[in-house]
């Protein structure tokens, strides 16, 4: 038997959650540094899993399969393709960084990164799981942490609302997909006499038409909440700002991630004909997501709103790569979605150091920070230059495609669409010109200083990944293309 | 009705029941000898003594392959009766240790009895074959719970909560005895089977009737909705352990009872009931959910998620299909870890600061973080999130009413979940966010009891959801058992 890496991977941070909470309650740099570890133990499992997966093979690799409740065909069964692959890479990195950048919390740091680990873990799974009764355990597991971690940990203004309204969107969309879910169960179970839940006999269950037509909305638009998309983005601003630094990289960065990715693989892989009608009008929710999400962003004050605005115009481009049922739009969404996942995780992260000695957020007020924190200001520009799509950084690499699919399959859609570059690179630019250059105001001066090291390390490791990725596309998008390939044949096209 | 003669062999399908009168005579006997220092140790004698019937009970009295009627066909000795003699067993186990720190509760010979005495008339609910064996354990089960929730005499809400119960019960039970003797003046028979064969030349209307009368009976015992006015103020009042054993076991026997006469004495109605059980389970749901939002009294609040949750279990039920039968099973032994833990946790809260607000929970997790995160897999398996045992139960019931064409129920039970979460996580809030500065230096010691009590029953609620194969298995020999 081959080595059960991926469960390595997913349960490492359940463990070490666990054990973490047995560390007295006072020995906080002992918790930091087990939760360091553990964090780097999983990272480097992800990088193993993300380099050793032959993208000329394709298919699912890695794949464990143990029954699980046998009598209704629940199995514990993982792997990666060519599309979680990169995504299970970008949780090992976005924990990682995210243990370093927390090293300064001091309020029950245990329990934290309990919490912030619990959550990975559930992340993790659902990246992995073939089976769909196991995807909904490990979203489910992935959806409850969060609210105690913005609830206890976030920005006392808005924390406890934000918390709330965030749990229940995300609860709302994954029981809606739930009931969607078991309706394909049994419907499968009529056609095929099987009982299961294993995705991959689901793929082959042969739902007619009409019943995908029906199910479609709810399971795609069920776990697309989690992806932020309109109208129903609503809680995730909110909830990024109220987080912590680390959970705010979390969860714009991998989390918003997770519900893109499932209404992929229940959406769109088990019910391909719902997708090929109801996409249609899904793109221009899409296309509300990229535009006015880039619109609310740029008229935003509040640093980190600006932020969460973006991630919502980035999200929508993902969706509507995933819309246009094309190859180069899958591909530049496979691709953006461990793109902007890094690239937001090292905003968020930035924002926090920021706001952690200045105290606040308010745009007009900040300025000059470059002077004292240098590596922070380097990594936003170059976060920033991703986030425009410039060429040679992995912006372009994501976005480009998903652009030409668009393209393909609606040409008006990407002729409004594009007016976000425009005005994603005015909000950036913005936010360069006043934050970190220009005159370092007098009130600040003397409070600010340099980040920790650990920060560097952090942010060093983020702006890397981004910058190897645009200038070396073929690290990633042969594989995402052989995760696509899949997708595109069961949609009966390629 | 060929009824077998007597064999020795039917003294096994006896034996937790034999085993528990002896606990019972046993803790009689102590209390008389020992003095009020060491009475405590009852509890001790009590959780042994159960724990001992459940080992025998495992071991000597599972049922073969087929179910077999016993002791003149009063019992009926099956999977179904097995698996839950287990549930009340456990629960009961719980309890007596919960309650050993009660003051006024915990050296009292008599509680311990009468909560045994009560387990004793459980596991005869659970195997009844016959209406009069039937209505006896239903008023054994009741009568001893109707003193244990009046135990504080001097504490006006819990008397007031244990006449109130006793008011109600004495009410439906009297309702549930005129359906009982309306089957028998048509069928001239007491046997369930007998009845269902009698109730054959009889119009579906007048079955139904009956139908009716008896589920105003069991709608008690399982705080079903409208039914269920009585937990709210029962549960408040009653010493925080005996709520926990009328939410959990109690309520566990009343679906027994429930899902065996409907499915034994009714197979031609089920056309019928289901869809008056769906309504049932739908109001349940929604109102318990509902009211329980604004609750302020942590008690009060677990009150109505249980008759929320009484919804949420027969969701199951309507599907009327062994699938259906075993999720309800699994539902109530999940619920019975979850919600045992909830009322354990605050018993051990209420012990050391005298309140029952939730309101007065800030800070817990400062306080003492392993109460704290005991209450915390309670809650979140309340509110049906992986990977505790609440979340597979909850899947399994809605699967079985997916299966059986239900999706209006599911859709109502999924927008009640959220209703569920939300208070829940309030509670969490409170818990874990705010903080109560005057408390937060302060012990709260748990004794030793409280923590066995906690630690099994924690452990239970996760283990339970992540290990759900074997349960999920022993609920489907018990569902198998009925049809």
């Amino acid at each position: 038997m081959q080595f059960p890496i991926l469960s390595v991977i997913v349960f490492t941070p359940l463990v070490a959650g666990m054990l973490l909470l047995f560390i007295p309650a006072d020995r906080k740099q002992e918790a930091r540094v087990a939760a360091l570890a553990a964090g780097l133990f999983t990272f480097a499992m992800s990088v193993w899993v993300y380099f050793s997966y032959d993208a000329a093979a394709a298919g699912y690799q890695f794949v464990e399969k143990y029954s699980w409740l046998p009598a209704l065909g629940i199995s514990y069964h993982v792997g990666v393709d060519g599309i979680s692959a990169p995504l299970v890479m970008l949780t090992g990195l976005v924990m990682f960084t995210g243990v370093l950048i927390s090293w300064g919390i001091d309020d029950r740091p245990r329990e934290f990164f309990a919490f912030l680990f619990i959550l990975a873990t559930g992340v993790f799974g659902v990246f992995v799981s073939l089976d769909l009764f196991m995807l909904f355990f490990f979203y489910e597991i992935a959806v409850f942490p969060m609210y105690l971690l913005i609830s206890i940990w976030g920005w006392k203004q808005t924390r406890e609302y934000a918390a709330m309204k965030l749990t229940l969107y995300l609860f709302v969309g994954s029981v809606v997909a739930l009931v969607g879910a078991l309706a394909m169960y049994w419907t499968a179970y009529q056609n095929t006499g099987i009982l299961t839940f294993d995705m991959l006999q689901l793929e082959k269950a042969g739902f007619s038409a009409g019943f995908q037509q029906l199910w479609f909305p709810f399971v795609f638009l069920g776990f697309a909440v989690l992806g932020g998309i309109w109208p129903f983005h609503n809680w995730s601003p909110d909830g990024h700002v109220a987080a912590p630094t680390a959970v705010s990289m979390f969860h714009a960065g991998v989390l918003m991630k997770l519900g893109a990715f499932a209404a992929l693989r229940v959406g769109i892989m088990l019910l391909p004909e719902g997708a090929k009608l109801h996409m249609n009008w899904i793109i221009l929710l899409a296309l509300v997501n990229v535009v006015y999400g880039a619109f609310i962003a740029s008229i935003q004050r509040d640093f980190k709103y600006v932020i969460g605005f973006s991630s919502v115009s980035h999200m929508g481009l993902v969706m509507m790569g995933f819309a246009t049922l094309t190859h180069d739009g899958m591909v530049g969404a496979g691709v953006q979605m461990f793109s902007h996942g890094a690239m937001t995780a090292l905003f968020f992260a930035v924002v926090g150091m920021v706001y952690d000695q200045a105290h606040t957020r308010d745009i007009p007020r900040l300025g000059g920070v470059s002077k004292v924190m240098l590596w922070p200001t380097l990594a936003f520009i170059v976060g920033g230059l991703v986030s425009m799509g410039m060429p040679g950084f992995s912006g372009f690499v994501a976005e480009f495609p998903i652009f030409m699919g668009v393209w393909q399959s609606h040409p008006w859609i990407a002729v409004v669409a594009v007016i976000s570059i425009v005005v994603t690179a005015s909000y950036i630019i913005r936010i360069i010109r006043s934050v970190f250059f220009g005159e370092l105001p007098a009130e600040f001066d003397g409070h600010l200083h340099d980040v920790r090291v650990l920060d560097k390390i952090a942010l060093g490791v983020l702006t890397l990944v981004l910058l190897v990725l645009g200038a070396y596309p073929p690290v990633m998008v042969p594989m995402v293309e052989t995760g696509v390939q899949h997708v595109l044949h069961l949609l009966g096209g390629a | 009705m060929n009824i077998p003669a007597f064999q020795p062999s039917m003294y096994l399908a006896l034996v937790p029941v034999i085993s528990l009168v002896t606990v019972a005579l046993l803790v009689l006997l102590f209390d008389a000898l020992w003095d009020e220092e060491k009475r405590r140790n009852l509890g001790w004698l009590t959780f042994g003594g159960v724990l001992l019937t459940l080992v025998l009970t495992a071991f000597l009295a599972a049922p073969g392959g087929s179910s077999s009627l016993v002791w003149g066909g009063m019992l009926r000795h099956d999977w179904l009766s097995f698996t839950f003699t287990l549930i009340f067993l456990f629960g009961a186990g719980i309890t007596a240790l919960l309650s050993m720190d009660i003051p006024a509760l915990g050296r009292r010979g008599e509680a311990y009895i009468l909560l045994l005495v009560s387990t004793v008339g459980m596991i005869l609910m659970a195997s009844a074959a016959d209406i009069i064996m039937l209505f006896l354990a239903v008023e054994t089960t009741s009568i001893p719970l109707y003193i244990l929730a009046g135990f504080f005499t001097k504490d006006d809400k819990s008397t007031e909560a244990g006449f109130k119960y006793l008011l109600f019960g004495a009410m439906t039970s009297s309702v549930m005895l005129y359906g009982l003797s309306l089957l028998y003046g048509f069928t001239r028979t007491t046997s369930l089977e007998g009845v269902a064969m009698g109730l054959m030349d009889f119009s579906p209307g007048l079955a139904l009737g009956t139908l009716v009368l008896l589920l105003v009976g069991f709608g008690f015992k399982i705080s079903l909705f409208p039914l269920h006015f009585w937990a709210p103020d029962v549960y408040e009042g009653a010493p925080t352990p005996i709520a926990g054993f009328l939410s959990t076991a109690s309520k566990a026997a009343g679906f027994a009872v429930l899902m065996r006469v409907f499915l034994t004495v009714y197979p031609s109605l089920n056309a019928y009931w289901p869809m008056l059980i769906a309504i049932a389970a739908a109001f349940s749901m929604t109102v318990g959910n509902l009211l329980a939002l604004n609750q302020k009294n942590i008690k009060r609040m677990l009150a109505y998620s249980s008759i929320a949750h009484a919804g949420y279990a027969l969701t199951g039920f309507v599907a009327v299909s062994e699938l259906g039968v075993n999720s309800v099973v699994f539902y109530l032994g999940a619920y019975l870890l979850t919600n045992l833990a909830a009322f354990g946790a605050v018993a051990v809260f209420w012990r050391i600061t005298g309140t029952d607000e939730i309101a007065d929970y800030a800070g817990l997790s400062r306080r003492k973080p392993w109460l704290a995160l005991a209450m915390l897999a309670a809650f979140l398996s309340l509110a049906g999130m992986p990977p505790f045992g609440g979340f597979i139960a909850k899947v399994l019931v809605f699967a079985a009413a997916v299966e059986a064409g239900y999706i209006w129920l599911v859709v109502v039970g999924v927008l009640n979940s959220i209703v569920g979460l939300y208070y829940y996580l309030k509670v969490l809030n409170e818990i874990y966010h705010h903080r109560n500065e005057e408390t937060e230096g302060l012990p709260l010691p748990i004794t030793a009891p409280q923590g066995l009590a906690l630690v099994v029953l924690s452990a239970g609620v996760i283990l339970i959801g992540f290990l759900f194969t074997p349960f999920f298995n022993l609920g489907a020999v018990a569902a198998a058992a009925l049809f």
